[in-house]
């Protein structure tokens, strides 16, 4: 199950949601708003999704992964909106009979919606600056060029 | 009708809206294939990025950029993704 949210995510409570009795192993990864990106000082960041296709392609990513690592359960959820620091962006769990399994999907899933999902991430600099990661060389406005230099 | 002439709708996301200064727009065109579409509108979403960066989807599905556009669809340009 693949979700977008625009509350905080919990991941304890995610974390319960994939309890089985058949799992041996849990793997989550979780992904933080971090304060710093290429040099500069970011104040928070603001993402943006395109829910139909996130859920759509996203499904396809879990059936994929289960293909190739066989799991019992996974679940991903990925917050929009504005985060501030130190905030869980992204929560990827899976639960699987053994380990390796859950290592391998967990790593598979978060890889694959990173190139994939149709979500973006506008980074605020402490500057007051703004810009849109990996958009520095796509668009010729002057806020996202900013950071190309 | 004017042969091959069509109604399609635009939408653009993330930096492609901020540069369009719309979310969405209606266009009357002769573009046959999802990539005439980036190309016709490259003075709004401003990318001078290759588009094998960007992503395309019609009508809810992701499309490749060789995918026909069709009179009605919806085209969807999506910048360079980044989540996580």
């Amino acid at each position: 199950m693949i979700e977008v949210t625009r509350d905080p995510i919990d991941p304890f409570a995610l974390q319960q949601s994939l309890a089985n009795p058949a799992a041996g192993g849990y793997c989550a990864f979780e992904g933080w708003v971090r304060n710093e990106n290429e040099g500069n000082e970011v104040e928070r960041l603001e993402y943006e999704a395109y829910d139909p296709l996130v859920i759509e392609e996203g499904e396809k990513v879990l059936v994929e992964a289960r293909e190739r690592f066989p799991y019992l359960s996974a679940r991903c959820v990925h917050r929009v909106g504005l985060l501030e620091i130190g905030e869980c962006a992204v929560w990827v769990g899976v639960a699987s009979k053994h380990r390796d399994e859950a290592f391998k999907a967990c790593r598979y899933i978060i890889d694959e919606i990173k190139q994939r999902l149709p979500i973006w991430k506008k980074e605020h600099y402490a500057n007051g600056d703004s810009g849109w990661v990996n958009c520095e060389r796509c668009a010729s406005h002057g806020s996202a060029a900013a950071i190309a230099d | 009708m004017t042969s091959g002439m069509k109604t399609i709708t635009v939408r653009y996301f993330a930096v492609f809206r901020e540069h369009a200064g719309v979310a969405e727009e209606v266009r009357r065109t002769t573009a046959t294939t999802a990539h005439d579409v980036f190309e016709e509108t490259r003075d709004r979403h401003g990318s001078r990025e290759p588009n094998g960066h960007c992503k395309v989807a019609i009508n809810d599905h992701m499309a490749h950029w060789e995918t026909p556009v069709n009179d009605g669809d919806t085209v969807l340009l999506f910048p360079p993704v980044a989540g996580g």
